[in-house]
């Protein structure tokens, strides 16, 4: 017999910051009127989708010196706008994209639990782990902490957490007013924390959560990345390219489970992608192809170029051919804050690679960056896309997508109108939510505690 | 009927909001029936507070909050099982709360000795975004130690002098913030690709001997540009902190002297608001009787560093005239239970008010700055208009 057909889980990633976001496109609205925010959230609510995705960056990103002015700058507070969009939907959860590295533990549990408790059990945490100075400009303590220590500092700041979320147990509320007994036990809350970031102790003053803790997200590509996701986290937000990519990746993670006495089903792999819907297949892919025109600029390709040159390049032609010069050596220091940056680890092999890829196929600066560029996505009539996303999910490439439109806020509604009912129509998502919380759309147990986790 | 002054007559309108924690802030308020004390952790609780005290024209709402669990005890938790303890972040639940709503202003609290101006200046201006121009921010410091043990970052004991300095330059850094994008930076600009024009963006470059912060936002600049910024003015330590930082300092007054005094003390500060307990009843012996009432099941009679009031309406606006001749613009009143004294106030108070012709009958502006009278402030960063360069401007004002 096969095996039965895997659910997927389908996520919106609110078009944010970065060069995916068209805003040159007439339909292109607000990136922080609130009204964006609540037709994003309502269509994907509509849609039956498993949650609203969040990203952060905490200080706004540089280039040769200046701020950055190609593409969408600005954004607002996570915690917030989440909260908010609590009060417009009913169902969807509500996963914001928080720094362990210029945060604290109690004031950071106590904003998820607020929000899980306001949202009735919808909140989610994903845990990001960026460390550097520049961004460290902006806080009380500054760029205090060593690259080495990030994930360090990460894992000891979700454990204080959990430590936190379980000092409540959720049967110490008694409000009994006959008896006067508003508290079972005196002192709920309490917690005790020595260790190598934090020494901390005291009473949390937020009550259990529906949730009881957010559900843990992880996004990081590295070694560690997917140790400390094996190890603790709930979901992973990745991003890859090929079904390959894929395919090894989510054997990967869910092969590290067992080390820490997990199952597969207790992380889902839930990487980015893009779509471009058309009527038909070749219409989708001549509205994509204007799409990365739109998404790449020559101007944009030029900058791209520099994240790896790490120099000035503004003299070269987007049109012509890549630099001969060799990226400049060191710490990057042209472009400030952008992930993009640190993938790249090696800039003088990337630099040969797409010489040598741009030299092979006669790509112009433009075109290599086009290409370079594009991550998973699905471009297709809504037919061949519901068999695309189905596909990757059956041939264990993925549990499911965090889609990012690429226009604000309307980028979803067609998908939600034509895909969603194909997915439906093959019975690999939901009709209707099955329960109130984001666990129960995830197919999460409740939380149990957890043991402390590894390094 | 008495003919009170006109609605022309010439003192201006008084201001009133109300002070949500709980269940109210007599220790005994949970008890009370319709209380809800099982439902204090929900959106629900909360958004039927904030929907009462709009449906009574009220300028605002502030949501008490700490970062401890609640206690009697100033060192640490006091051991108590008959007092409500837990909170859910003041800044969150106005979020919650602000789709909710359309005229009233929230005002969160948010303790300054803790927490990151860069947060909180963007936490305030989603804030603002979300309820189109009605956040407002309430500034308290802590010396608690068992606060301090939550953080793991200061030593105690700690000095108020030094943590209301230490305040204001929280303040400044995130006004700073609220200001280091112009109204205009956004420009879309398709012919030359640019999104922003950086020249509008601006670092703020704040050097402290606690903190340094870079800039600029990762937030635009929030819809009141500056959304107002409120404290307890509760005795003349904190007076410096107030005269630098507030748009709104709360007196806690027990009679006209005090408060004269406090406002000769504190000439600079926009408004100045009273700040009463209140326990609100149609005749001032059954107020006083439920206040005993109250009393008797909490084991102890109510005390507060606040005037405690327990009398009718109309007795009650009585003493906030009087109070008002005395140099305040407004009033913060705490409901002694929420469930009773919050609709007291928004059925039985402004009615009186209104009659007297000291308190609006409608909603008059759209932000929280327009219902105080403030005005949208100029940016700091932004070059003042040159006339020479813009003959055609409208003329300023
Ligand atoms: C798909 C994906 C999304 C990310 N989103 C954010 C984000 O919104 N904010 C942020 O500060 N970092 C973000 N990161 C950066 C990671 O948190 C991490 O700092 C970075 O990937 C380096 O860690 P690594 O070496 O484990 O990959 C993201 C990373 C990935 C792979």
């Amino acid at each position: 017999m096969s095996k039965p057909l895997k659910q997927i889980h389908l996520a919106a990633h609110f078009p944010g910051v970065n060069s995916t976001t068209v805003w040159s496109d007439p339909a292109a609205g607000s990136q922080i009127d609130f009204d964006s925010f609540v037709h994003f959230a309502r269509t994907a609510e509509r849609a039956k989708f498993d949650f609203l995705f969040l990203a952060e960056g905490l200080r706004l990103r540089e280039q040769g010196g200046e701020i950055y002015d190609l593409d969408v700058v600005g954004r607002p507070d996570t915690f917030t706008v989440l909260a908010a969009l609590a009060a417009v939907t009913e169902h969807l959860g509500l996963t914001g994209t928080i720094n362990s590295t210029f945060n604290e533990p109690y004031e950071v549990a106590r904003q998820f639990a607020s929000l899980d408790h306001l949202s009735g059990g919808r909140a989610a945490w994903n845990v990001v782990t960026s460390w550097d100075a520049f961004t460290g400009e902006n806080f009380r303590r500054g760029g205090f902490l060593p690259r080495e220590e990030r994930y360090e500092r990460a894992k000891e700041f979700l454990d204080t957490a959990h430590e936190l979320f379980d000092s409540w147990d959720g049967g110490e509320i008694l409000a009994d007013p006959v008896s006067g007994e508003f508290l079972r036990d005196a002192g709920p809350g309490a917690f005790a924390h020595g260790g190598k970031q934090f020494d901390i102790s005291g009473h949390f003053n937020v009550p259990r959560s529906p949730q009881g803790r957010p559900v843990i997200f992880q996004a990081g590509d590295s070694d560690e990345g997917r140790e400390f996701a094996a190890a603790s986290a709930d979901a992973i937000f990745g991003r890859y390219r090929t079904l390959e990519e894929g395919r090894a990746f989510y054997a990967d993670v869910k092969g590290r489970l067992s080390r820490y006495g997990r199952t597969p089903d207790e992380l889902k792999i839930l990487p980015a992608a893009s779509f471009v819907l058309g009527d038909t297949d070749a219409e989708a892919r001549e509205l994509a192809h204007e799409v990365r025109l739109q998404q790449v600029s020559g101007a944009t390709a030029i900058k791209y170029l520099e994240h790896v040159w790490n120099r000035d390049l503004s003299g070269y032609d987007p049109d012509g051919p890549l630099p001969d010069v060799d990226p400049e050596p060191g710490e990057n220091t042209i472009a400030l804050g952008r992930a993009s940056v640190r993938m790249h680890g090696d800039p003088v092999a990337v630099a040969r690679e797409w010489r040598e890829l741009a030299a092979a196929e006669g790509l112009s600066i433009r075109e290599l960056v086009i290409r370079t560029t594009a991550r998973q996505s699905f471009v297709g009539s809504p037919l061949t896309v519901a068999q695309a996303i189905d596909g990757l999910v059956q041939a264990d490439a993925a549990d499911g997508f965090i889609l990012v439109p690429h226009l604000t806020p309307g980028g979803l509604d067609a998908f939600a109108d034509t895909v969603v009912p194909l997915l439906q129509e093959r019975g690999v998502f939901r009709r209707e939510y099955e329960g109130p919380t984001l666990r129960d759309h995830l197919g999460l147990a409740a939380p149990r505690t957890l043991a402390p986790v590894r390094g | 009927m008495p003919v009170h002054p006109s609605p022309s007559s010439p003192s201006p309108a008084l201001h009133l909001a109300v002070a949500l924690d709980g269940a109210g802030w007599h220790p005994a308020a949970w008890r009370e029936p319709g209380a809800g004390a099982d439902r204090l952790f929900t959106a629900g609780h909360w958004a039927a507070l904030v929907a009462e005290a709009e449906a009574g024209l009220l300028d605002f709402v502030t949501f008490e909050d700490s970062l401890s669990l609640q206690s009697t005890d100033p060192a640490g938790p006091d051991g108590r099982t008959d007092l409500v303890r837990g909170r859910l972040d003041a800044v969150l639940v106005a979020a919650r709360v602000a789709p909710l709503s359309r005229h009233i202003g929230l005002v969160p609290s948010v303790v300054a000795t803790h927490t990151e101006p860069f947060h909180v200046s963007k936490a305030l201006a989603t804030l603002d975004y979300v309820s189109r121009g009605r956040a407002g921010l309430r500034i308290q410091i802590s010396e608690r130690p068992d606060e301090v043990g939550h953080f793991g970052r200061r030593t105690t004991p700690l000095d108020p002098t030094e943590l209301y300095a230490e305040a204001a330059d929280h303040v400044e850094v995130v006004r700073r913030l609220w200001d280091s994008w112009e109204d205009d930076a956004e420009i879309r600009d398709v012919a030359t690709g640019r999104f922003i024009d950086r020249a509008k963006l601006h670092y703020i470059d704040f050097e402290g001997p606690r903190f340094s912060v870079k800039g600029p936002s990762i937030t635009p600049r929030p819809p009141q540009g500056l959304p107002p910024v409120s404290a307890l003015a509760s005795d003349a330590a904190v007076y410096p902190f107030l005269a630098r930082s507030a748009d709104i300092g709360y007196v806690t007054a027990h009679d006209a002297g005090e408060v004269r005094a406090a406002v000769a003390a504190l000439p600079a500060t926009p408004h100045l608001f009273g700040e009463l307990t209140v326990f609100l009843d149609e005749r001032q012996a059954t107020a006083e009787r439920r206040l005993q009432r109250l009393d008797a099941a909490h084991g102890a009679a109510y005390t507060s560093d606040a005037r405690v009031f327990a009398g009718t309406p109309a007795d009650l606006a009585d003493l906030l005239l009087e109070w008002r001749e005395a140099g305040l613009t407004g009033f913060r009143l705490r409901p002694g239970v929420l469930a009773h004294d919050l609709p007291a106030i928004t059925r039985g108070l402004v009615p009186e008010l209104q009659r007297r012709g000291v308190f609006r009958q409608a909603y008059e502006a759209s932000s929280l700055r327009g219902l105080l009278g403030l005005a949208r402030p100029a940016n700091r960063y932004a070059a003042p208009l040159a006339a020479a360069t813009s003959p055609a401007s409208s003329p300023a004002a």
